[in-house]
């Protein structure tokens, strides 16, 4: 009689099924959170930014320099709008936003480029929202080649072959790792998994509460560990529906690389779902109302958020911040989903990040089954 | 198996407090196999929580006993698998229909002839064609009734029925009434809640419980003995003036209105029997000694059982 019933199971499961299907809201909210997020995040993140505003603080106003700033106009991406005189002023610029980016000519720029001694041309930029520097960025390290080859002619040939014939050193700041936008697509993945799961398990239970039907729930011999998985049965599909809608998306609409195996990937995804339905039905067990619930799972989304390495990078944070990531799933999904999406990971180097998902489950799932319930004080 | 087992329900000394509220005291309750217990008692005097306490949906601070046999402590998943308990409030999903609420509970006590048992219960109880109407779209009655459906599927050796009948129409309520005395005759053991007096002239053995505390119990003539009242039922012109007046006479304890009737009770027989008989000489009232109904005991019991508790 204590065992687990799969009658009991499956009776719960195609409860919550119905009343999912006959709750219109949460239908749509299934579908439409992913789409609306992905192409609100994915078209910020996909565009192409141009003329970006550019600062020039030049000490040299030899040829190569101005060649080198009609470099940086005609490749569209940068837009001179200040000429500037001293790096006070570059600081300040930058740290209102007014310019994207700060350029340095140094003195005895073209002296020292003559000969041969590489020197430094300083690109400052403003990398808090890397999406928009780091195609500009990437447009920058051809342009020293291509420019420089038609002036150095003649004896200066020799200088043109040279690795390269000037030092550019960019310095981003506020966002040392200049996350990219193929990191934000998958980590967006998570963010959104995380989100959506918690919620809707979060009132699985405390729907019961409010509505009066705990009591005839709680009077039939179902067991917690019954109603529980049968609770995230559901859910676990409208997960499975929405990391594909994301994955669709992504591949089509903002043409992420997928390297890695789809199977693997989805294999990946399902922990981490059940992960965070296991930790929304904790949430409801323990919250006496929707709202309660609803707070506690705030109260769970925004470390997941800040500490996990989607908002900033993770190894840019402090110990103690590091330690608490450490312990939350997006934190090992992301590592998981990015290494498969963009590295082209296999199962081997995935391992590492699929134990701590499922440890953190199978904690969450223990302190449920204590927390559970079964009588009405 | 423990205790006598022929007792479906043997409970005693059983206790609960919500903080500082004691709402029920020292239960004690024997249900004796197929007999239909009355639970009674005014608003909030405890009849739910005990009856919760009794298929384990609320843990007792103390006291012990047993259910079908099993430990009401300790056994309570084997109490749920037995018993069949109906809740006060509609307790079924308002957004699932007919039909998949049955469907649900038959799931969940395992049922092997889920379907055949679904829809003869449904047949049985006329809401076959309305099945896949939402449960929330029923009336009230029809949500009783569906209930009380739902609590009987599974067929349980012990019913325990808190407040079924509320907002049944009177036909239906006698199909019911019916049904739970054939019930009672295969050896099936009822414990109901109730506020209706006629309904409680119906059950095998009544409880009154108030304030937390069992005041009395027996059939229905036991309890009627057992308080001792002297009722004259008495009528005439102007019935509210005269119940004013008649509360003022000596030996009077309670004037309750019966239609056009009105019940003067009391306990002190020979001052009542007095002012009952100066009343009838010097007006133009009908007077006539009655046999105190179980309203007039009631009614009796819940104006008495206030002082000591509170
Ligand atoms: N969960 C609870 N927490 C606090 N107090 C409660 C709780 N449940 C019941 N009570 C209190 O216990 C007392 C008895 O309530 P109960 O529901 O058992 O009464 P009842 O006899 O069923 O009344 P009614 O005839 O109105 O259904 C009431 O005073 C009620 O306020
Ligand atoms: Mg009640």
């Amino acid at each position: 009689m204590k065992r687990f019933s799969w009658s009991r199971f499956w009776g719960i499961a195609m409860k919550e099924f119905t009343q999912m299907r006959r709750d219109r809201l949460t239908f749509g909210m299934i579908v439409g959170i992913p789409v609306i997020q992905l192409i609100l995040f994915g078209f910020a993140i996909n565009s192409d930014p141009k003329h970006l505003p550019t600062a020039l603080l030049s000490a040299d106003n030899s040829q190569f320099a101005r060649s080198i700033v009609s470099g940086l106009e005609n490749s569209g991406y940068f837009h001179i709008v200040e000429h500037i005189a001293a790096q006070s002023e570059a600081e300040q610029l930058l740290a209102e936003g007014e310019v994207q980016f700060v350029v340095t000519i140094p003195e005895n720029f073209s002296r020292k480029l003559l000969r041969g001694e590489r020197p430094v041309l300083l690109l400052e930029a403003d990398a808090s929202d890397p999406a928009a520097t780091s195609n500009a960025l990437s447009a920058l390290a051809v342009l020293s080649k291509t420019v420089l080859m038609r002036d150095l002619r003649g004896s200066l040939q020799q200088l043109a072959g040279a690795p390269d014939p000037i030092d550019i050193r960019i310095h981003r700041r506020y966002n040392p790792e200049g996350i990219t936008q193929y990191n934000i697509v998958p980590g967006l993945t998570g963010v959104i998994l995380t989100m959506t799961m918690i919620l809707m398990t979060g009132l699985a239970m405390t729907r019961e509460r409010e509505r009066g039907t705990m009591e005839s729930l709680l009077a039939t011999p179902a067991r917690p560990i019954e109603v529980m998985t049968g609770k995230i049965i559901p859910y676990i599909m409208v997960g499975l529906i929405q990391i594909t809608i994301i994955l669709l998306l992504a591949r089509f609409l903002f043409e992420v690389p997928l390297l890695g195996n789809v199977f693997l990937l989805y294999g990946g995804v399902l922990l981490f779902i059940a992960a965070n339905l296991m930790l929304g039905i904790t949430f409801s067990t323990l919250a006496r109302n929707q709202l309660q619930a609803m707070q506690m799972t705030f109260f769970f989304f925004l470390p997941s958020i800040l500490l996990s390495g989607f908002m900033f990078p993770f190894r840019g944070m402090p110990r103690w911040a590091q330690a608490i990531g450490e312990a939350l799933p997006l934190t090992h999904f992301l590592r998981m989903v990015r290494g498969i999406l963009l590295k082209g990971n296999g199962l081997v180097e995935m391992l590492p990040h699929v134990w701590p998902i499922g440890l953190f489950m199978l904690a969450v799932l223990l302190l449920a089954l204590k927390l559970y319930r079964e009588t009405l004080d | 198996m423990t205790g006598n087992a022929d007792l479906l329900i043997d409970v005693h000394g059983l206790n609960k407090s919500f903080g500082a509220k004691h709402v029920v005291r020292d239960l004690s309750l024997q249900v004796k196999r197929g007999e239909i217990y009355g639970f009674l008692g005014p608003n909030g005097s405890g009849k739910t929580t005990s009856i919760r306490m009794l298929c384990g949906l609320l843990r007792p601070d103390s006291g012990s006993g047993t259910c079908l046999g099993y430990d009401v402590i300790t056994q309570t998943l084997e109490i749920k698998h037995h018993a069949g308990y109906m809740t006060q409030r509609f307790s079924l999903y308002e957004d699932l229909s007919i039909r998949e609420n049955m469907d649900f509970v038959a799931r969940m006590y395992g049922m092997k002839n889920r379907r055949a048992a679904v829809e003869a219960s449904l047949e049985k109880l006329g809401l076959a064609e309305r099945r896949d109407q939402l449960a929330g779209t029923l009336s009230g009655g029809w949500k009783q009734r569906l209930a009380l459906a739902a609590c009987m599927l599974h067929e349980p050796k012990l019913l325990l029925l808190d407040e079924p009948t509320a907002g049944v129409d009177p036909k239906a309520r006698r199909d019911f009434w019916e049904e739970l005395h054939a019930l009672a005759a295969s050896g099936i053991s009822v414990l109901v809640s109730t506020h209706y007096m006629d309904e409680a002239e119906r059950c095998h053995q009544l409880a009154y419980i108030s304030y937390g505390t069992l005041l009395t119990r027996g059939t229905a003539h036991e309890v009627v003995a057992k308080q001792h009242l002297v009722t004259y039922l008495v009528s005439g012109a102007d019935l509210y003036a005269l119940a004013a007046h008649l509360k003022t006479l000596p030996g009077v304890k309670q004037v309750v209105v019966f239609g056009a009737t009105l019940h003067v009770t009391g306990e002190d027989a020979a001052r009542l029997n007095e002012s009952m008989a100066a009343l009838q000489k010097n007006g133009d009232y009908r007077v006539s000694l009655a046999e105190p109904s179980l309203e007039d005991v009631f009614i009796h019991l819940m104006d008495h059982a206030a002082e000591p508790f509170t």
